[in-house]
């Protein structure tokens, strides 16, 4: 229960409760001194009125009777249970008349009302030295006496007692109000996230089908699972990925190994040394392409996680893909194939020019790779457009094609269509076209050049962007 | 096609000590800053054979003192290094003036390792993993570039001639038509004219992508290129230097 309490004392729900209450307090402080100083002001206020009204009256009898009047008239008045103040003093201050004993010096020295309360001694309470507060008006007769009328303000401390309980009343009732709501939200919450908490232990665990549960209010928790949930999946997809591509190394890296192993033993046994030397040779060439391999895995992740590496700028499109088109051109013919482009010019994207010429590389290599495969007259073309607010760059050729079913796996890592590995290749082209692709916020299409012919449809990869916003 | 066994094994073989003995830059001096021992090892042996002086250093401070305190004409940088990082050594000696260009090995994982390599103060790239022969081509070339003056007007090798003004190529004084890109090829050739070119160094300078042609693009276009300055005439002067590259060389 303690630990509970504790744990619970740690919750942000609490704490932010906490907060509130210490600011409702403070609120709540300030207003009770606000109210208790208006109504202290008010009842000044009624004070100095009705003992304006009583000096005026004063004032009358002495103007009527002089001062025996005044005396009779005080005299009366002081008689009267819950009486004002009353004293009449000599020009110099000294006391003649009145029911009290004495009073703060310098009072009576000042005409008009007294700023501050001061304190006096009624004769009733002269041997306890009781001190009292009182609010008076001094006023100054022709004849030089001193009038002081005054009413007492009552115990000073009683005031202010009946203002700390008030406060105290409030202040307790908003902290038990506090607590309950408290318990309350902090309960819900710490629940909610330790189911939370649970679900991702086991996600910890290796479960990464797991998912955190989504109530069904849209509140904040359910927004923060939601996401987290989008979050997991997302890293389910990658782990998947990461774990078929591991595989796939371990499985295409062998073979090429393996040969590079045979090969060294065979150099190792080998007394000749023109056929040593060959087999040397034959070592570094596999080597060789193991690196080349090697590199394509590299670039291929560095341009996944290269969403923020990869540095984008303005490109032309045409002329990268004039530029390959020219690069390619020698290649093709040596391959005995005509290279066509249809370009339209100036056509602009927001994009990394190296990455996008790579890619496009690829898939003349591909195109090269696989027309003279279908045809007589084997063919490939680049083609670049502009089409429904897109970019379209295609890389066409008119060999055997891949079939419809499996277009969607050729992009994935060493995927081959050739069983037999027969041609030369990473198997990994265009996964990094489709990686390309996507750092570029585009797509990968792939579509039979000539649906019409069965025996050579051939291959159509169409690289789509997206045109960038003015 | 004459092989130059330098390339050819990219190794330490011991044969191509002597050929070693007239490298074409002689008495070339480099400091190699690499961590990882086995591969300087390696590359200090290689370079060797190559005719070329090494001095290593194993991290970025004593790197960085051997660099500031001695004189190179080439130094080879991995981006990793212990005690300090590759870059900060190379921009901290371009600040102490020291102008001896510098090649960045590389394995971090980034596209533009090759950009922020080159802004830091580098002059060529390299990403791990690389054929010796590609390191030893770069490096050849960066430390023959302050022998090639920039400004020369006409490169010539043998009785080929190439005029980088009217963009005219003779051979024995017969023009020879070039497509504005074979001109290029021919130009970056014959500017590092007696070393070799890899076809990634082709890819870079004359097509301006960093990347490794995975076919035989490149090849194609040096084929074309050498059968038109070499179509009729009896001496060969572009050479094929095999599992390294390109190398057009006066033989005399």
């Amino acid at each position: 229960m303690l630990a509970r309490a504790r744990l619970m004392f740690r919750s942000t729900a609490v704490r932010l409760s906490a907060l509130y209450i210490l600011l409702f307090a403070l609120c709540a402080a300030f207003l009770v001194i606000y109210v208790t100083a208006m109504s202290e002001r008010l009842l000044a206020q009624q004070t100095r009125q009705s003992l304006q009204e009583e000096v005026q009256e004063i004032q009358r009898a002495y103007e009527r009777g002089g001062v025996s009047l005044l005396l009779r008239m005080m005299e009366r008045r002081a008689r009267q249970p819950g009486a004002n103040l009353y004293v009449i003093a000599g020009p110099n201050g000294e006391m003649l008349a009145g029911n009290v004993a004495a009073v703060q010096p310098g009072v009576l020295d000042e005409q008009g009302w007294t700023d501050i309360p001061f304190t006096y001694e009624p004769y009733t309470e002269v041997d306890r030295r009781g001190r009292h507060l009182a609010t008076a008006n001094v006023i100054r007769l022709d004849n030089g006496l001193r009038l002081l009328v005054g009413r007492d303000l009552g115990d000073p401390s009683r005031f202010r007692g009946i203002v700390r309980r008030a406060l105290m009343v409030a202040l307790a009732i908003m902290g038990v109000g506090a607590l309950v709501i408290w318990f309350g939200i902090g309960r819900n919450a710490l629940k909610r996230i330790d189911r939370m908490s649970a679900a991702s232990q086991k996600i910890m665990a290796g479960d990464l089908s797991q998912r955190l549960p989504v109530g069904k209010s849209g509140d904040e928790f359910d927004r923060l699972s939601d996401s987290l949930n989008a979050m997991l999946g997302r890293i389910e997809k990658l782990n998947e990925g990461l774990r078929q591509v591991s595989d796939n190394i371990a499985h295409d890296l062998k073979t090429p190994l393996t040969r590079l192993r045979n090969k060294a033993a065979d150099a190792l046994g080998e007394d000749r040394a023109d056929v040593r030397r060959a087999a040397l040779e034959g070592i570094i060439a596999e080597s060789d392409q193991l690196i080349r391999t090697f590199n394509a895995l590299l670039m291929i992740s560095r341009v996944e996680a290269g969403s923020i590496a990869a540095e984008m700028s303005d490109v032309d499109l045409s002329a990268i893909s004039a530029d390959s088109a020219e690069l390619y051109e020698p290649a093709a013919e040596e391959a005995g194939l005509s290279l066509t482009t249809e370009l339209e010019p100036g056509l602009v994207v927001t994009g990394n020019r190296e990455l996008i010429g790579q890619a496009i590389f690829n898939l003349l290599d591909n195109a090269i790779k696989y027309a003279s495969e279908g045809s007589q007259t084997p063919k490939i073309g680049v083609k670049l457009a502009r089409s429904d607010g897109t970019l379209r760059l295609s890389v066409c050729d008119n060999g055997p094609g891949i079939p419809a079913n499996k277009r969607g796996e050729v992009t994935k890592r060493f995927f081959r269509l050739d069983e037999s590995r027969s041609k030369p290749g990473t198997g990994l082209g265009l996964s990094l076209v489709e990686a390309v692709m996507e750092l570029h916020g585009g797509s990968l299409e792939f579509s039979a050049t000539d649906e019409t012919n069965a025996a050579a449809p051939g291959l159509t990869v169409t690289m789509v962007f997206p045109v960038p916003k003015p | 096609m004459e092989t130059d066994t330098r390339y050819s094994a990219g190794t330490a073989d011991s044969r191509s000590a002597k050929t070693g003995a007239d490298a074409i830059v002689p008495h070339m001096k480099i400091l190699v800053i690499e961590d990882d021992l086995e591969a300087a090892a390696y590359m200090t042996k290689a370079f060797r054979e190559a005719g070329i002086v090494v001095d290593h250093a194993s991290d970025g401070e004593s790197g960085l003192f051997m660099g500031t305190e001695n004189s190179y004409d080439v130094m080879v940088i991995d981006r990793m290094l212990p005690r300090r990082d590759g870059l900060s050594v190379i921009s901290e000696l371009r600040k102490r003036g020291v102008n001896a260009p510098v090649l960045i090995l590389s394995a971090l994982g980034q596209v533009d390792d090759r950009v922020t390599g080159l802004r830091a103060g580098g002059d060529d790239y390299l990403p791990k993993p690389y054929a010796f022969s590609e390191l030893l081509a770069r490096v050849e070339v960066l430390g023959r570039r302050k022998g090639t003056p920039e400004q020369d007007m006409v490169y010539r090798v043998g009785d080929l001639e190439l005029d980088r003004l009217s963009h005219e190529v003779k051979r024995a004084g017969k023009e020879v038509l070039l497509q504005p890109r074979e001109f290029r090829l021919l130009e970056y050739l014959m500017k590092n004219a007696g070393q070799v070119v890899t076809r990634t160094m082709l890819l870079e300078n004359v097509w301006d992508y960093h990347f490794d042609p995975q076919t035989n693009v490149i090849d194609v276009h040096v084929s074309r290129l050498r059968s038109k300055i070499e179509k009729d005439f009896e001496k060969p002067l572009l050479k094929t230097i095999r599992g390294a590259g390109y190398m057009i060389k006066d033989e005399g």
